[in-house]
Formats: C-alpha cells, sequence, structure tokens
C-alpha cells in the first residue's frame, strides 16, 4: 500500500500537494480505524451474520449442473475420453485386447522411436544443436526411468494442446469480430480464467467430467486457452489495414478472407500463442495429476506427501526436461514462422525428398515398435542403463542437514519471528473498511470512478464472503514474496541492461526458470527449509523473479537510441544518462514487469498451500479434499479477486505514466 | 530522350479526347468521420460547410467531390497527406462506404448494388496496387500473383499459367518460387501490380503504388507504368502525393485539399490557368516544356519559311532542340494534314527560360 501512494506522489508533480494531503488524512483516518477497533468492530472485522453465503449457492448451482447436466457433460466425456485414451494407450500403455489367458497387447511406441523423432524434430526446426537438446532431454527422461509417467502427461498434452488451440482460435475471432462481446464477455472471463487458482476449479470439473484423465484434460483447457485467445486478438488485429483492404478488393468472401488472408497473416503471432498454450498445459497437466490424469505429477506429488525428497527431486527434474523440449522446440518453431518463408529450388521431386524428416519420424517409430516385439529392450526402458539419483539427492540432503543446520534454522527462524509473524499479524487486523477505502482511493486517484468502483466492490467481496483474514494472509504472503522478488529482480535486470556479458549469462538461467512448472520450484527449497511460509516465500520469489528481471532489462534496452544520443550530447555521464534518461522512459515497461511479479507470485502461494500456508490457497485446498465445489470457488474468486485488483491499479498506473512520457 | 513516346501519344489523343465513355464517376460523394454522420449529412442534403462540420463535431474526410474517369485514361488525385485522397479511392472502390452521394460504375451506382454482385465486380473488373505492397506474406511470387484467381475457383494448372504470364509481363521471371520477403521493394511492388493484373480488370486503382520506394527505383517504376499502360490501356485511377509523378504519368489530375477537388484539368491546364494559389504553388517548379504543348505556344501561320512541322499536341520538350537550333518557326499540323499555325523560336526560348511575355507585354 504504502509503496503505491510513495510513487504515484512522485510522479503526478501538478497535484502533488493535493493528492499527498489526501494520502496522509486517508492514512491517519484507517490508523484510527485501526488504534479504535474496540469502538468500531464492524469497521475491522466484518461482522459474521453479514457473511453472504456465496459457497452454499455456488455448492446449489453445482449440484443442480451436477443432475440436469450430467447428460451433456458425461457424453462429451465419453468423446473426448476416444482421443485422449488413444494417445495414452499409444505413447504409455499399449493396447490391450481380449481378456484372461487369450489377452494380448499392442505394444505402445518403443522409447527408442520417440526419442528419434523428438532429434528429428528438434533438427527440423532449429538445426542439428536443437535436436541434440530435444532428443537428449527425452533420453535424459528414459534412462532415468520416468518413461512411462512421462509418455502419460505427454499424451495428456497432446491432446488437451490441440483442444486448446482450436478453442482458442475460434473464441479469438468471435471476440475479434465483435467487439461487445470482446469488452463484456471475453475479456473478464479471460481475466478471471487467468488468476483463478487452478486448484479451484478441479472439483467443479471432477463433479461435471467424473474421475478420469477428461476431467484433468478440461481443467487444462481452462487454465491454457487463454493465451491462445489473445494471440488470435491481438494477431487479428496487427495485419496492416492494406492485406485486409487487399483481399477485399481480390473479391474475397467473408470466409475466404478470414481463413486464407488474415489468420495466414497472423501465423507468427498465433505461434507464439501455441508456444505459450503449450507450456501453461504442461503446468496444468502435471497440477491435475491431482484429480486422477497420473503422470510426473502425481509422482512429484506422492513422493513429497511421503516426504521422499530425492524421488520428488527426480520427478522434478523429468518434469524440467520435458518442459524445455517442449518449450524450445514451439519457440524455434515460432522464429522460423516469423522469420519468413524461403524459397527452395522447385524441381520435381519425390514425397520423399520434400518432407525427408516426415518419413525418416515415421519409419523410425515403425520399426523400432516392430522390433520391440522381439526385443524386449526396445518395449520398456531396460532396468540395466537406467540411472538413479534418487539417494544422492537424499544423502546430500542429510548432509546439508548435518552440517549447516544451524546456519539453515537461524535464517528460518529469524526471518518468522521479525519479519513474517509481524507483518502477517499487521495484516490480518488490518480493517476491511479500511483497505476498501484506500484501495477505492488509489483505484479513483489513478483509472477515475470506474476503477475505484470495480476496486471497491472486489475488495468488499473478499470480506463479505468471511474469508477476510485468509485473504490478509495471502495478501501478506504474496506482498512480500512479490517484494523481495522485485529486490532481487529489479537490481538484476538493471545490470543486465547495462552488460551484455551479464544478460548472456542471466538469459539461459531466467529461460530455465521459465520454463520450469511451479510445482517444481518447490521441491528443492523444501528439502532444505522444511514446511511453512519460509518455503513458501523462497520458492515464491524463485518463481516470480523472472518477469521483474525480464521487463526491466528490456525496458532500458528498448530506450530509443536517439534520446541517449541527446543526452550525450547535452554532456550527461553514463551515471546521468541512466538516472535521468533511461530509468524514467522504461518507467512503464518496469512496472508493467512488477505487475507480473506479483500476479506470478499469487500463482504461486497457491500452490504452496501443499506445504502448509495458512491462507486462501489452504481453503482451496481443503475444499479440494472434501470436495466441496462451493468453498473452492469462493475461495478461489477471493484469490482471483486480489490478482485482478492490483492488475488493474498497476496498469491503471503503468498506463498513466506512458501517456505523460507520450 | 528517355522519355517514352507511346505515353506521349497515349496523353495526345486522350487529352482532349471528351467523347470516350465514362467509366467510373462519383457524384456528390461525402465521407464523414464521427457519430452521426450519415444522419448529418441527408439533413443538410449533401451540402455541409466546414464550419457545419466543425460545430457537429464531426470530420469531413471527403467533401462533395465530384469527378469522372473516362475509359482508358490515366487519372491521377493528388493531394497532400490528410488531404483525403486515399478515403476517396477506397469510396469509389467501395472500401469504405461513403456517406452520401453515389458511385457509378459505367452507370450502375456501386452502392446500391447486393454484397454478392459487389464481389463479382472486385473479381473481374476491378485491380488495385497498394503502397506497401500487400504481399501475402505465406504465398510464393506465383501463389501471391494467382491468389485473385484461386479466389475466384480457378483452377490450378489454368491460374498458375496466367500467373505465369503476369510474371513475364513484369519482369520477375525466375523469381516464381521466391516469397515476399526475400525480394526487394521494387520487386515487390511489381509482384503486387502483377497480382492486380492477373484478373485483366478494366479498373485499376493504384494507391500511392511508388511512395515507399527509393527514388531511383520509383523514375524505373513510372516508366513501367508507362509502358504497361501502352500495351494494356487500362482505365487507371492513381493516387499520388507528388506532383512530379502526377505531371509525368497523368492525363488528368485531381487536386485534393482537405477533403475537397480544387481543379481536375490536364497537366497543361493546371500549369497554364491554376484555379487556386494553392494549386498555383504546387506548378510553379515544374518543367513548363514538359507540360506544354505546340499547341499552347502556336500563332497564326505567317509568312516566314518553317523549317520542320510538329503536331499541335506535341510537348515543347520532344522539338525545343531541334527549333531552337533551325532558329526558325515550325508549322503546327492537325492530324488531317492542315497547317493550323506555327511555333517560333522566341517562344520556345521564353518558355525554357520562364520569362512570361505576356505579362512584360500585352
Amino acid at each position: 500500500m504504502s509503496s503505491i501512494t510513495e510513487n504515484t506522489l512522485r510522479g503526478e508533480n501538478r497535484t502533488l500537494g493535493g493528492w499527498s494531503l489526501i494520502w496522509l488524512g486517508a492514512s491517519v483516518l484507517v490508523l484510527m480505524l485501526h488504534l479504535l477497533r474496540d469502538v468500531f468492530p464492524v469497521a475491522v472485522e466484518y461482522p459474521s451474520a453479514f457473511v453472504i453465503p456465496f459457497s452454499e449457492w455456488i455448492s446449489a448451482i453445482m449440484t443442480w449442473l451436477k443432475v440436469n447436466l450430467t447428460w451433456l457433460t458425461r457424453s462429451m466425456t465419453a468423446i473426448l475420453d476416444v482421443p485422449l485414451s488413444f494417445a495414452l494407450k499409444l505413447l504409455a500403455k499399449g493396447f490391450k485386447f481380449g481378456h484372461g489367458l487369450e489377452a494380448w497387447t499392442l505394444p505402445r511406441l518403443s522409447w527408442v522411436g520417440v526419442v528419434i523423432v523428438a532429434f528429428l524434430a528438434g533438427r527440423a526446426a532449429g538445426g542439428l544443436k536443437l535436436g541434440l537438446l530435444t532428443g537428449s532431454c527425452f533420453l535424459y527422461v528414459a534412462l532415468f526411468g520416468k518413461w512411462t509417467s512421462s509418455m502419460l502427461t505427454l499424451g495428456l498434452i497432446a491432446i488437451a494442446v490441440p483442444f486448446c488451440i482450436v478453442t482458442g482460435l475460434f473464441v479469438g475471432i468471435w471476440a475479434w469480430r465483435k467487439p461487445w462481446a470482446e469488452r463484456f464477455m471475453v475479456s473478464p472471463a479471460l481475466d478471471l480464467m487467468q488468476t483463478m487458482p487452478t486448484f479451484a476449479y478441479l472439483i467443479p470439473m471432477l463433479l461435471l467430467f467424473g474421475n478420469s484423465p477428461v476431467s484433468a484434460m478440461m481443467a487444462t483447457a481452462i487454465f491454457a486457452t487463454p493465451p491462445m485467445v489473445r494471440a488470435t486478438m491481438l494477431g487479428l488485429s496487427r495485419i496492416p489495414s492494406e492485406i485486409s483492404d487487399f483481399s477485399e478488393m481480390a473479391g474475397c468472401t467473408r470466409r475466404q478472407k478470414l481463413w486464407q488472408v488474415q489468420l495466414p497473416s497472423a501465423r507468427p503471432t498465433l505461434m507464439v500463442g501455441v508456444n505459450q498454450v503449450i507450456m501453461l498445459a504442461l503446468n496444468m497437466v502435471i497440477i491435475s495429476s491431482m484429480i486422477g490424469a497420473g503422470g510426473l505429477g502425481y509422482d512429484v506429488l506422492l513422493a513429497l506427501r511421503a516426504l521422499k525428497v530425492g524421488n520428488a527431486m527426480e520427478a522434478g527434474l523429468a518434469i524440467v526436461a520435458i518442459a524445455i523440449a517442449l518449450d524450445r522446440l514451439s519457440q524455434a518453431m515460432a522464429a522460423k514462422q516469423a522469420r519468413g518463408n524461403v524459397h527452395q529450388d522447385q524441381q520435381e521431386r519425390s514425397i520423399f525428398q520434400r518432407y525427408p524428416n516426415l518419413i525418416l519420424a515415421i519409419a523410425a517409430l515403425v520399426i523400432t515398435t516392430l522390433l520391440s516385439f522381439a526385443v524386449p529392450a526396445f518395449a520398456k526402458v531396460p532396468p540395466e542403463i537406467t540411472i538413479s539419483t534418487a539417494r544422492a539427492w537424499k544423502d546430500a540432503v542429510t548432509w546439508v542437514t548435518i552440517n549447516w543446520f544451524d546456519v539453515i534454522e537461524t535464517f528460518r527462524v529469524t526471518l518468522i519471528l521479525y519479519v513474517l509473524n509481524p507483518l502477517r499479524a499487521f495484516c490480518e487486523g488490518f480493517p476491511w473498511a479500511g483497505a476498501v477505502f484506500l484501495l477505492g482511493l488509489a483505484g479513483f486517484q489513478l483509472g477515475g470512478w470506474r476503477l475505484a468502483v470495480t476496486v471497491a466492490v472486489l475488495t468488499t467481496f473478499c470480506a463479505a464472503t468471511g474469508l477476510w483474514e485468509k485473504t490478509m494472509a495471502t495478501v501478506y504472503l504474496c506482498g512480500i514474496s512479490a517484494l523481495v522478488a522485485c529486490l532481487i529482480g529489479i537490481p538484476l535486470g538493471l545490470m543486465a541492461s547495462r552488460s551484455d556479458r551479464f544478460e548472456r549469462f542471466l538469459t539461459p538461467i531466467i529461460d530455465t526458470l521459465q520454463t520450469m512448472p511451479s510445482f517444481c520450484f518447490i521441491i528443492p527449497v523444501v528439502m532444505l527449509f522444511r514446511i511453512g511460509d519460509v518455503t513458501a516465500m523462497i520458492a515464491t520469489v524463485a518463481f516470480a523473479v523472472v518477469p521483474a528481471i525480464r521487463y526491466t532489462n528490456h525496458g532500458i534496452r528498448q530506450v530509443p537510441p536517439s534520446l541517449i544520443e541527446a543526452a550525450k550530447v547535452s554532456g550527461c555521464t553514463r551515471t546521468q544518462t541512466f538516472f535521468r534518461v533511461q530509468l524514467p522512459v522504461a518507467l512503464p515497461e518496469i512496472m508493467l514487469g512488477i505487475n507480473q511479479t506479483i500476479l506470478m507470485a499469487l500463482a504461486m502461494i497457491i500452490i504452496c498451500a501443499m506445504i502448509g500456508t495458512r491462507d486462501l490457497g489452504q481453503e482451496v485446498f481443503i475444499a479440494l479434499s472434501k470436495a466441496d465445489a462451493g468453498r473452492g470457488i469462493v475461495a478461489g474468486l477471493s484469490i482471483a479477486f486480489i490478482g485482478i485488483i492490483a492488475d488493474r491499479l498497476f496498469n491503471a498506473w503503468s498506463s498513466r505514466t506512458r501517456a505523460r512520457l507520450g | 530522350m528517355a522519355r517514352n513516346s507511346p505515353a506521349q501519344q497515349g496523353n495526345a489523343t486522350s487529352n482532349g479526347d471528351v467523347h470516350r465513355p465514362v467509366k467510373l464517376a462519383c457524384r456528390n460523394v461525402w465521407k464523414i468521420f464521427g457519430n452521426g454522420a450519415e444522419d448529418f449529412i441527408s439533413r443538410h442534403g449533401g451540402n455541409a460547410s466546414a464550419s457545419d462540420l466543425v460545430s457537429a463535431n464531426l470530420i469531413g474526410a471527403v467533401r462533395s467531390c465530384d469527378l469522372e474517369v473516362r475509359q482508358g485514361e490515366i487519372f491521377i488525385i493528388m493531394g497532400l497527406s490528410g488531404s483525403g485522397k486515399s478515403t476517396l479511392v477506397r469510396c469509389m472502390s467501395r472500401l469504405i462506404e461513403p456517406s452520401y452521394g453515389k458511385v457509378e460504375f459505367e452507370g450502375k451506382d456501386l452502392l446500391s448494388i447486393s454484397t454478392e454482385e459487389l464481389i463479382e465486380i472486385r473479381r473481374h473488373r476491378m485491380g488495385m496496387v497498394f503502397q506497401h505492397f500487400a504481399l501475402l506474406p505465406h504465398l510464393s511470387v506465383l501463389n501471391n500473383i494467382a491468389f485473385p484467381l484461386s479466389i475466384q475457383g480457378m483452377d490450378r494448372a489454368k491460374r498458375e499459367a496466367r500467373a505465369r504470364e503476369m510474371i513475364d509481363l513484369v519482369g520477375l521471371s525466375g523469381r516464381e518460387h521466391f516469397y515476399p520477403r526475400e525480394l526487394s521493394g521494387g520487386q515487390q511492388q511489381r509482384v503486387g501490380i502483377a497480382r492486380s493484373l492477373s484478373t485483366n480488370p478494366e479498373i485499376w486503382f493504384l494507391d500511392e503504388p511508388f511512395s515507399a520506394l527509393d527514388p531511383l527505383i520509383r523514375r524505373e517504376m513510372q516508366d513501367e507504368l508507362i509502358r504497361l499502360q501502352g500495351v494494356l490501356k487500362k482505365t487507371i485511377v492513381f493516387i499520388t502525393h507528388d506532383f512530379d509523378e502526377a505531371i509525368r504519368l497523368a492525363d488528368r489530375i485531381a487536386i485534393m485539399k482537405d477533403g475537397e477537388i480544387i481543379q481536375i484539368g490536364t497537366p497543361e491546364q493546371l500549369v497554364t490557368s491554376p484555379a487556386t494559389d494553392y494549386v498555383a504553388e504546387f506548378t510553379r517548379d515544374v518543367q513548363r516544356a514538359k507540360v506544354m504543348s505546340a499547341r499552347s505556344l502556336m500563332q497564326k501561320p505567317g509568312r516566314a519559311k518553317c523549317a520542320g512541322t510538329v503536331a499541335p499536341d506535341t510537348k515543347v520538350s520532344s522539338f525545343s532542340a531541334e527549333i531552337v537550333s533551325a532558329g526558325k518557326p515550325f508549322s503546327v499540323v492537325s492530324g488531317s494534314g492542315e497547317a493550323i499555325g506555327e511555333v517560333h523560336p522566341q517562344a520556345v526560348i521564353d518558355l525554357l527560360a520562364g520569362i512570361d511575355r505576356s505579362a512584360v507585354n500585352p
């Protein structure tokens, strides 16, 4: 709160006196409220008599849906299950025919073949180097004995991703064509889908789609579709108007215009969307393993529950390997699209010459799979060549715990006693009416009445559900983590922007951090700090630091060279140029980075509920284990609203600064 | 002189020819942006002043435009940026719906026809070239050029044969399988031209086709256009902000300012009798000898012996060297062989030197 105040004041020179007095008055008012909590208890703690039973209503709606729409959802399950189980059988389980003694199995695709295909795909998209990277990622998974789990995960992705892409494409086209739909339906829905914690809709999916991988797929679709919708809208709106004019003049019908001109022209942007869909789908498939999708996520979950850190680490690394392979592959394809097509000599060529990689890939799969009838090593990764590092991880942790226990424990306890606990107490005791008032005021200053009302209503919702204390617990943990992430990330970004060498050193690290599914951050931290707020905070900082670094670096570097030249010619030193020119011009971009950091921190804090935080995330988690849809969704909505409030305020702030810079 | 003769003759024949049929006409066309623009202009009966628009908080991009483009002529719409020339040409092709007025294509109102008819007209009878080429990045040169044909459902062999013909026409043979980004700006615009011609349109819109090109390439492309028009004889509506380009290519020019057409005329008419100071400002630096014809310097036939003959529509620049070195008048001979007057070397020298004798010695 206070950081918003200060920065706004600094930026707002014209009415500095006016606004600073208003904020001073408001702060005193809220402080008084805080001190006089016994006089106005209603304004401090939301009266339980007025709690609106949203969760009961939602549960009632869910029950109604379940009763009345089961025929629909279950038939969807039946339809979607066909390709899904085909993919799962093809990649992981094999096809079983018959029963009992006559039963025989058509084997799954041989792991050798799949590794070869990964190599070929990488080579086709980005050259030999990428081929080696993707190939060895898959080989790594095989050698570490995670093949079956990985293929379950991959199978789910292989079906979920096209589903998300097609859905996202159509929704995006519709929203692009109908501005009212974009404004009043699609945009709010996307915001909600992206800020709502993933756990919150696992239960409704289970209720609607039954206990099958299809529910996991639907949950994945909700989480992973929004970037495709946004990419479609962005790509279509970015097409030069001349291209659209041309298609009109060529006499295209509406459909020809869309499919033959506009969508192909938007392809580079669409590919960026595809990359994001793949990464989010992977992230979500891991989380939805909790509702019976199986795969790598389930391995991690089991290991964590049993506190087998070594196994958890191993499964986590397999996830990272798959993530890196998929990310680099789809990024290379997107980059290829963006570079555009290149002509090839056009002699009449056979199919083999035209699609050498495709033919080779199919051949590799068929041959190795056929071989697996005869050679068991092709069917199953032979245990002799698998490696397990679980023991090594465990030993390492044991060693650290024995030798460094005092240091780590001192750090942990100090942090809890002197920083986290006081802050938590302050936040949880914060009067709800005061928060509504202050946030509304900030909204009014940054974006006028509409924003003020939106922010105030959303904040009131969090109080009216009776979850105020838990909301503030989330705000506290999210806030401190985001703050620390910014304190680490922004200086790193600044350093990277001033030194190419440092940037080259940093880029692969943040790339890897960004590809890692959120789940994986918890594992190593749990090993060292066990469970609790400190672990949650450290894992969150590690997860959320990337945008702060990236946006800061990018913001500083994209300051127009002419401005820097102008500064140099005016006689600025390097330091002066930096503080007087680059930093102010880059400020809006840096603020967007902070915004992203907050949103990512929020998403991560919720996942940290698995390791025993006591906030809204825990509420969702409990609801999940009790299969209480209403309770989960209400807590989820509160979390989403925290995110939306932060997002709206920061965006308004950023665009104001941007407008002032011109 | 590098100046091509076919265009000279094209100009010569069409300049005075008012009997050709009108291909495309604008009748009091308005395009107004802002809320309630259509209501506003029909309430004013298609006649609103600039101050009316300002007080109604509307922007008049195109105001009260009347023009007729005749078959086979190069009609140039010239104006600086923001003058409404692009909006006007988009109204003429109905890429933008005009707020008021009529656009007639061979006497038929384009604005009242159905979408299907419009698509049909655009598929077979109109072509358009764009300032930034508007090539489809995912298609090769061949497929870009064949695209309008494939939209019509023409089969592959036929449309590719036609596209290859077009590639030869614009001199891009050997680049059929290149993609747009592999070509230079000039080559890309050649593709744009070939694409717009692939359907063999009757009316050809060129929206600042050479403005995004370097000056040298621009000149080359202008020559190319003159060459193509010599062969194809299309009805051309050409938009430009470059007055020299307009003078070079036009049969007739319409000059636009603030959404209005100020003057329509041949280059010669604009130079000799500009309607406003604004037009005069443009024409001031034009080399008159390239614009003025023998007819405008002609005097009554005298007794002096003539050293040669010229046609009345011949540009002065094309015979100035001969007449000055001969030092004697040239006879101006009409198409039927009759001597209708003569041009004196002194008049040519005055024109070249920029001396206006009529002002000094009326």
